[in-house]
């Protein structure tokens, strides 16, 4: 398959050509980047909709939820699940699928699992391209779904437009963890499977918290209480995740966080080429290898040996 | 090759047999052999197996059946898929299969038929052995 | 048990001497030796290791609480335990022929299994029911089959056993709807119904709604039969599934009286007196490989539940605390290497259950691990059965195995570790949280991944698995369905369609939805529903309508 051939695929909407495009990306091909560069002035239409929180909040059966709500008011869907890999084997179980049945066969939603895998550029790069990807394809809302348990949600809110944060009534602990956080990349709360004791509970818990936060808020992130299980609360979310989307427009914020965005990227997009590039470069060198075992003899000192290093292998024209 | 490829697979139980000990067992040996396992859960149409093999981009998918569907389940999928006009697709099957029925199965287009007893370690290598990347 | 003093000095002795000295020559052959739920095995068992039990409290005598040693005062020395073998045919003509034979031969207890669209609510025309009706059992689509399956047998006087679950509630409708074509009223029908939904989510797979309507439906059944049906067996709480899907011996005593107490604790909070209904809870246990340790998981399971019958719900009759149960050699212990191996399993598998007091049991046929059983295999199956019953002697004394110093250290341990993880259920908030959380799922999944580990290292032996393996061909005749006997079932649901009264369905079908809305009993409404030829596809869609669908969230 050429490049232009997925490209084109992609933009006439072709299911097929986006799943290839998408392995591309996960598996650093550089036919990725290509078609990407293709497809860039194609993308921007989407929005995009971070979903995260603890393990077992519910995550993945309130995107099927909101799916539906979404393509009852005739939006087309994409969903980027993205589950640990293992760090031994680097293998993972992607399981999210199991809740999305129901929408399995709509030919407007479009649901794609990936694992964390070890990438180069970090878990960022290869799930926002994966999500440009969608958004090329034609999507009007695409959902990416991470587990809320460390730094990498953090990195994937990124990319998104609207951040919901999830969370179930009792997990007393987990409130620790949206404090230290996640409590500042929400733009939505939600308290999952509220037929749960403790559920007004949680909501004024959260209310609370966010009440002492002292800076100015132009938005105050609603907290809302759904149960992904009836669909409670859902078509109210849908709402909220909709104003939430003109509060950025009327704001000037969406084009303010697309500048800071682009402004991100770039920057990552480079630093990503250069250590790339720095590393194939490197790659068997005796000099570097050498360099390596004088530093651990304290025969030279690591901060000498990268300024030369960078010099002669990265802005030497002569290699 | 870039170093981060790895090999996908959708692992399914089409058909209504709820008896799912084994295919999560060797879903999760996968995992451990390092491959990207995606489950579907029960109660998979060969429409459902296929659209989700499609959109995951796997190199290869696992059927588990015991009730006995084997025989009208598997070649429909092998059908949808030729239709999708995917040929590079490695589809392996387990479960309780009549080996009298296994020919047949192969000729639809399943590569393998892993019956009750087999090693891990066997799925794996065969996997890893014959599917296209 | 032991009060002897100078025991633990002799103990120590022997350690240290006699034993000591044969090890240094003669190594033992492992390390730790582990039952194949993994608890680790001593060297030797002596009255120290039950000294605390206390043979009144903790044993007591057979057909008194807490039942530790059978619920029968004679054991099997009045009657030998029921030799109920499960049995599936496509056609509900064909298991109606079988039936005739089997009560020819003068059997009265008679065994239904269900294909898999039937047990999952679902018509033989659905697009999910292709190519698996009759495979696994028999195809009722409405009263009509249901009629041709029990045609010409007499209600009052046979026990129906029926493996059904989700939609249990319907095939009842149906068979009541049935006694009373034939006159009998439903005071009179003998039998039991799985009915058993919790197990389905965690291990078996064929449940329909979510958990809480669910649960409706098993207290409205409670409910209604312990007011009109009162030999009715509503519920086989079943273990079997849940050691199938993976689990330990202890395990599968812990999540399966998990589960039995939510049943409970749910009759009673609609209002249902204890002692009403808990003498028609029935059980239903697997028998796995590991001879001893399943002896003792029987008597563990039956004291625990007599335990927490009386203890924790207040059950003042002692039936109320008597522990029945239903048992079937272990369908995952077969191997397709070697299949007359099977015999031999199934044999020990049998003996265990024997030993360890149950009321019924079926032995598996040696082929199940390849496919549907011939009628020779299943024959075999039956005589082992009738060789342990009739010449090995076993059951001439009530639980013989009493008093041995490893069988019941080790009952107790089962028992004391299965209180455990009740505990910790109940800190979830019971077996239904445990399972909607995916808890009870994980830890069976975990067990299964490391027994199969265990297994593919080759630490644990399975004989002609990985050791002692044969190049073989695998030759069998295989008990095949007819794929015409699908197209006729279809047919015959057409037909079915056609002639009867749409109006008379559709009233029925708003009634029940009305009622499902609401808090009313759903029994009755079912009836009149299956009466007038509502489908099982049509009642369980108004069903999955108003409650919804379980959707799987493990793994």
């Amino acid at each position: 398959m050429s490049i232009d051939e997925l490209v084109q695929g992609v933009l006439n909407q072709k299911r097929r050509y986006l799943a290839r495009l998408i392995s591309l990306i996960e598996d650093e091909d550089i036919q990725a980047m290509e078609a990407l560069s293709q497809l860039y002035k194609h993308t921007g239409k989407g929005h995009i909709i971070g979903v995260t929180g603890p393990p077992g909040s519910g995550k993945s059966s309130l995107v099927t939820k909101l799916t539906a709500e979404f393509r009852k008011r005739s939006k087309t869907i994409g969903i980027i699940c993205v589950d640990p890999s293992s760090p031994f084997t680097g293998g993972a179980l992607l399981g999210d699928r199991i809740r999305m049945q129901e929408h399995s066969l709509d030919d407007e939603v479009y649901v794609r699992s990936m694992g964390t895998r070890g990438h180069l550029g970090g878990l960022a790069r290869a799930t926002s391209d994966a999500v440009r990807a969608v958004d090329a394809f034609g999507k009007d809302i695409i959902f990416v779904e991470t587990v809320g348990t460390g730094q990498s949600e953090v990195e994937v809110v990124d990319v998104a437009h609207t951040v919901i944060v999830t969370d179930v009534p009792g997990s007393g602990d987990d409130i620790q963890a949206i404090k230290a956080g996640i409590m500042e990349i929400a733009d939505i709360f939600v308290v999952n499977k509220s037929d749960l004791a403790g559920a007004d509970k949680k909501v004024t818990e959260i209310n609370a918290m966010l009440d002492i936060d002292p800076k100015e808020q132009a938005w105050r992130p609603p907290v809302l209480l759904t149960n992904a299980r009836t669909g409670e609360g859902i078509p109210e979310l849908v709402d909220n995740i909709l104003a939430h989307l003109e509060h950025l427009k009327g704001s000037g914020l969406l084009q303010k966080k697309g500048l800071q965005r682009s402004r991100d990227e770039l920057q990552e997009l480079m630093k990503y080429k250069l250590t790339k590039e720095l590393s194939q470069k490197l790659q068997g060198k005796p000099e570097y290898e050498k360099a390596i075992k004088m530093i651990a003899k304290r025969k030279q000192d690591p901060y000498t040996v990268a300024e030369q290093l960078i010099a002669e292998f990265l802005f030497s024209e002569t290699r | 090759m870039s170093s981060s490829k790895k090999i996908r697979v959708l692992v399914a139980k089409p058909g209504l047999d709820g008896h799912d000990r084994g295919v999560k067992i060797v879903a999760r040996a996968l995992r451990d052999a390092g491959m990207e396992v995606i489950y579907t859960g029960l109660r998979q149409t060969p429409e459902m197996v296929v659209r989700a093999a499609l959109d995951e981009g796997v190199h290869c998918i696992g059927l588990s059946i015991l009730s006995g569907a084997h025989n009208a389940l598997f070649p429909k999928i092998m059908e949808l898929l030729k239709a999708e006009g995917v040929s590079d697709i490695l589809v392996v099957g387990g479960g309780i299969i009549p080996e009298d029925d296994i020919p047949d199965l192969k000729k639809a287009g399943i590569s393998e038929i892993f019956g009750p007893g087999t090693p891990l370690d066997v799925i794996v290598e065969y996997i890893k052995t014959n599917v296209k990347l | 048990m032991g009060d002897n003093k100078t025991l633990p000095a002799a103990v120590k002795r022997w350690d240290e001497n006699t034993v000591a000295k044969t090890i240094g020559k003669f190594p033992e052959r492992e390390e730790t030796f582990l039952t194949i739920s993994g608890v680790p095995v001593n060297r030797l068992y002596t009255p120290l290791d039950s000294k605390d039990l206390d043979y009144e409290k903790d044993l007591g005598f057979p057909g008194e609480y807490p039942f530790t040693r059978g619920i029968q005062p004679t054991g099997y020395r009045g009657r030998l335990w029921t030799m109920r073998q499960y049995s599936g045919f496509a056609t509900a003509k064909e298991s109606n022929e079988r039936f005739h034979f089997l009560l020819d031969q003068g059997q009265t207890g008679l065994s239904v299994a269900f294909d898999l669209p039937t047990q999952i609510g679902y018509d033989s025309d659905h697009p999910l029911a292709l190519g698996e009706v009759g495979k696994v059992g028999v195809a009722i689509d409405s009263l009509a089959d249901m009629e041709i399956l029990f045609d010409n047998i007499p209600l009052d006087k046979v026990s129906t056993s029926m493996t059904i679950n989700a939609d249990a509630v319907v095939l009842l409708a149906m068979y009541i709807a049935v006694a009373e074509k034939q006159g009998v009223s439903m005071d009179k029908l003998r039998g039991t119904i799985q009915g058993d939904i919790l197990k389905e989510y965690v291990a078996r797979g064929t449940y329909i709604f979510p958990l809480s309507p669910s649960m409706r439906l098993i207290t409205d059944t409670f409910k209604f039969c312990s007011e009109k049906m009162p030999l009715w067996n509503t519920i086989s709480i079943s273990g079997y599934h849940i050691r199938e899907a993976g689990s330990t011996a202890t395990q599968e005593v812990a999540f399966t009286l998990a589960n039995g107490i939510a049943y409970v604790q749910a009759a009673i909070d609609v209002g249902l007196d204890v002692d009403a209904f808990a003498s028609r809870l029935s059980f239903f246990f697997g028998s796995h490989s590991d001879f001893l340790e399943e002896i003792c998981k029987f008597r563990a399971a039956r004291r625990l539940w007599a335990r927490i019958m009386r203890e924790r719900f207040k059950a003042k009759k002692d039936s109320s605390c008597r522990m029945r149960f239903h048992t079937q050699t272990a369908g995952c212990t077969l191997t397709a290497q070697q299949p007359d191996n099977n015999i031999v399993r199934v044999t020990l598998q049998a003996l265990q259950a024997v030993l360890g007091g149950t009321q019924s049991l079926h032995t598996n046929s040696r082929d199940e691990a390849l496919s549907l059983p011939t009628e020779e295999s299943v024959q075999i199956a039956l005589r082992t059965q009738q060789i342990i019953g009739h010449e090995s002697g076993v059951g001439d004394t009530v639980d013989p195995l009493a008093g041995s110093y490893y069988i019941e250290s080790l009952t107790n341990e089962i028992e004391n570790k299965a209180m455990e993880y009740i505990q910790k259920i109940d800190g979830m908030g019971g077996a239904p949280a445990a399972i909607e959380n995916g808890y009870i799922q994980r830890e069976i999944h975990e067990a299964a991944y490391s027994f199969q580990k265990s297994v593919d290292s080759n630490e644990r032996v399975v004989v002609g698995v990985n050791k002692f393996q044969v190049d073989e061909e695998q030759k069998f005749d295989y008990l095949r369905v007819n794929p015409e006997s699908e197209l006729e079932q279809i047919e015959q649901l057409n037909n079915l369609r056609k002639s009867r009264d749409d109006d008379k369905v559709q009233t029925a079908l708003h009634d029940l939805r009305l009622g499902a809305e609401g808090e009313t009993n759903l029994v009755p409404l079912i009836i009149e529903a299956v009466k007038v030829y509502a489908t099982l596809g049509e009642i369980c869609g108004v069903l999955r309508d108003v409650f919804g669908e379980y959707k799987a969230t493990d793994l």
